[in-house]
């Protein structure tokens, strides 16, 4: 029987360990997406149904581009909130366009469980590696971990580098092997070696630095193309950033982060609210007492939970007394206007400070 | 004697403001922009150059609204500042005080919550340009009112139509209905100035503790109806300043006083060309669109791309 070649959606760097992961239990060719760019995006309005959450039309956009590239079988996930029908409405747009594409979706409302995953998998390949996938799939956990780890120090200390650029190439090298490396002790060589080379490099940090923490939805803020690059124009701003949602978060911390916070929360949030609107509420109540600067809210136009939540939040920061600014990001979104509120909300900290 | 220059280049409008050291307005224009901002600003700093005294040097200048970018290159500007920060440092100069500032131009609208003279929070229209002055302006059009009279006619009306202002398409088809079931010009006209408030208040006002003194500014301040439903709908004084259209240039005046160099500079800019050449990259798939800037036919910056290549 042909294998078929599997490709799957893109969000920020998560596609060298998705990459690694399939490409290590499946005997399949794995086609990766191009980086996102306009064109994904234009691919993914062109289809789409015009209210849809943004991801939408980004995941789609980039499945349309490795089904161009020779992938006939697409791998989804479903999460909680609308995320959960992108499979099936994906799967008939995709066939509606007359592309005869296998959909596979690991994750349903965001619950994975072992036997469905198997049958899945099974459907892509009959004899995939069953008993190396198990310690693969640790791995996969482990790389994800480092990644995010990396990129929480980069963030922090991105905006005040010596010479610009140079955590970013270490960082991207730093992924290069991370998608060779051999096994769990090669990969923890590699992440020490770059760990250590990260933290060598220079930074000039100011004693009174502006901390800002970024919360919002999952898809819009690990997605930097998504998010117009909302990060690095931050960091050019001189400002440290904080960002608690990353993907080794949703996979393992945030079930026992909202059992462990949600009751000791509950002047602002009982209930939970789905996707990450308790998370983002409990993490705003945390970063005023933690003392952040400003608070910048990120979501996708049309995304129902952090609709939600948004009034929360500013209910939150008013009684901190902490500035939140609030984006709301679609495939038409004008970056000159994104540059002028971040211009002011920077300029707003600057002389609240003084 | 120095003086200090601030040019705001709105959508519709530009202003400029000539200050002195007190930060006292010397003189001040306000002309359309029309579409072209360097066309408008080196008229305005030609009739500026006029009024200006003799014995006055002009030591700094500073630039702010939509254009604010192309017009700092083009006057070789000390500082370049976006609107919102602009229009605070103006208007806390004026007025110390000021709790809460409302602003609505041509394009966008704007509140600035102002607690002991430090900016605490602030919103900014952000999809629609429901509720502002370039569709006021193209409503009095419509209705072959002269803008400047749009405000006292609406003054007039007893009983203001109801308008569905949640957009400007739908509002205007609003306002057709209104005129052919036989509502007055007047109502109509104060129905549009009440739905504007409401609209504003709804939108960019969400959420934000409105608290007195509250000052009124932007080109739209300047229309008595729209002054006139804040108040009610607010229940509160609202103070409009003889400048009020002038807010955003006198802030970034005083900006580039603070951030002077001592540099002096030449407002001699007539004679300069200066052309934007716009194309798309097509270096990648993001084919960035790449707007390079030419002064007197030497390139002088390029604007636009993602990763950095120019």
């Amino acid at each position: 029987m042909k294998l078929s070649k599997v490709g799957f959606p893109h969000i920020g760097n998560y596609y060298v360990p998705a990459t690694y992961l399939f490409s290590n239990i499946l005997h399949s060719d794995i086609v990766s997406a191009p980086h996102i760019s306009q064109k994904t995006i234009e691919l993914g309005v062109k289809y789409s149904p015009s209210f849809v959450c943004t991801p939408f039309k980004y995941t789609l956009g980039t499945l349309l581009e490795v089904i161009e590239k020779g992938a006939d079988c697409v791998v989804q996930l479903g999460g909680g909130c609308r995320y959960g029908y992108y499979h099936e409405l994906q799967r008939t747009i995709i066939s509606d366009l007359g592309y005869d594409v296998k959909f596979i979706n690991l994750v349903i409302a965001g619950k994975a469980s072992v036997f469905r995953v198997y049958r899945e998998l099974r459907r892509i390949d009959k004899h995939f590696r069953r008993f190396k996938s198990l310690y693969y799939l640790f791995i996969t956990m482990k790389m994800v971990k480092y990644m995010d780890l990396i990129d929480d120090y980069i963030r922090e200390y991105v905006g005040f580098e010596v010479n610009d650029g140079e955590m970013e190439k270490l960082n991207e090298s730093m992924l290069k092997e991370f998608s060779g490396v051999k096994g769990y002790f090669d990969l923890k060589r590699v992440y020490k070696k770059y760990n250590s080379l990260i933290r060598k490099v220079k930074v000039d940090i100011p004693r009174n630095v502006t901390k800002v923490g970024i919360i919002g939805e999952l898809y819009t803020i690990m997605e930097p193309f998504s998010n117009y690059f909302i990060e690095k124009s931050l960091a050019s701003f001189n400002m440290s950033i904080k960002r608690y949602t990353n993907a080794s978060y949703l996979m393992m911390g945030k079930g026992k982060f909202i059992k462990k916070n949600i009751k000791k929360y509950s002047k602002y949030v009982k209930y939970r609210m789905g996707a990450d609107a308790t998370d983002n509420i409990i993490r705003a109540v945390d970063m005023c007492r933690d003392g952040f600067d400003g608070i910048i809210h990120i979501k996708s136009s049309f995304c129902t939970p952090e609709i939600g939540s948004m009034g929360i939040i500013n209910k939150v920061c008013c009684d901190y007394n902490v500035p939140v600014l609030f984006f709301s990001f679609d495939s038409n979104t004008s970056r000159v206007g994104l540059q002028t509120r971040l211009e002011a909300f920077n300029d707003m900290i600057e002389m609240r400070k003084k | 004697m120095n003086c200090y220059l601030g040019i705001d280049i709105g959508s519709i409008s530009t202003k400029g403001v000539v200050i002195d050291e007190d930060n006292k307005i010397i003189c001040s224009l306000y002309i359309w922009t029309e579409g072209s901002p360097i066309n408008s600003v080196k008229k305005l700093v030609s009739e500026l150059k006029k009024k200006i005294p003799s014995g006055y040097v002009v030591k700094g200048i500073g630039t702010t609204g939509s254009a604010r970018k192309l017009i700092g290159l083009m006057m070789d500007a000390n500082v370049v500042k976006n609107e919102i920060t602009a229009h605070a440092v103006g208007t806390l100069s004026v007025n110390p005080n000021v709790h809460t500032i409302l602003e609505i131009g041509g394009q966008d609208s704007k509140i600035i919550i102002i607690r002991d003279g430090v900016i605490v929070d602030y919103a900014m229209n952000t999809l629609c340009a429901a509720g502002t002055g370039s569709f006021l302006s193209s409503q009095a059009k419509r209705l072959d009112i002269p803008i400047e009279e749009f405000g006292k006619l609406a003054l007039s009306s007893k009983n203001p139509a109801k308008i569905a202002a949640r957009c400007t398409v739908f509002a205007e088809s609003d306002l057709i209905h209104k005129a052919q079931v036989g509502y007055s010009k007047e109502d109509i006209v104060a129905g549009l100035c009440k739905s504007i408030v409401l609209n504003y208040l709804n939108n960019v006002g969400k959420g934000k503790k409105i608290i007195e003194p509250v000052v009124f500014q932007g080109g739209v301040s300047k229309n008595l109806g729209v002054l006139k439903y804040f108040k009610e709908v607010l229940g509160c004084d609202v103070t409009v300043d003889p400048n009020s259209h002038l807010m955003g240039a006198l802030g970034i005046a005083i900006l580039s006083h603070k951030n002077s160099d001592g540099r002096v500079y030449d407002l001699d800019i007539k004679d300069i060309e200066f052309k934007t050449v716009g194309n798309e990259c097509g270096g990648c798939s993001n084919n960035c669109e790449i707007l390079r800037i030419f002064k007197d036919k030497k390139l002088v910056d390029t604007w636009g791309s993602m990763c950095g290549k120019y």
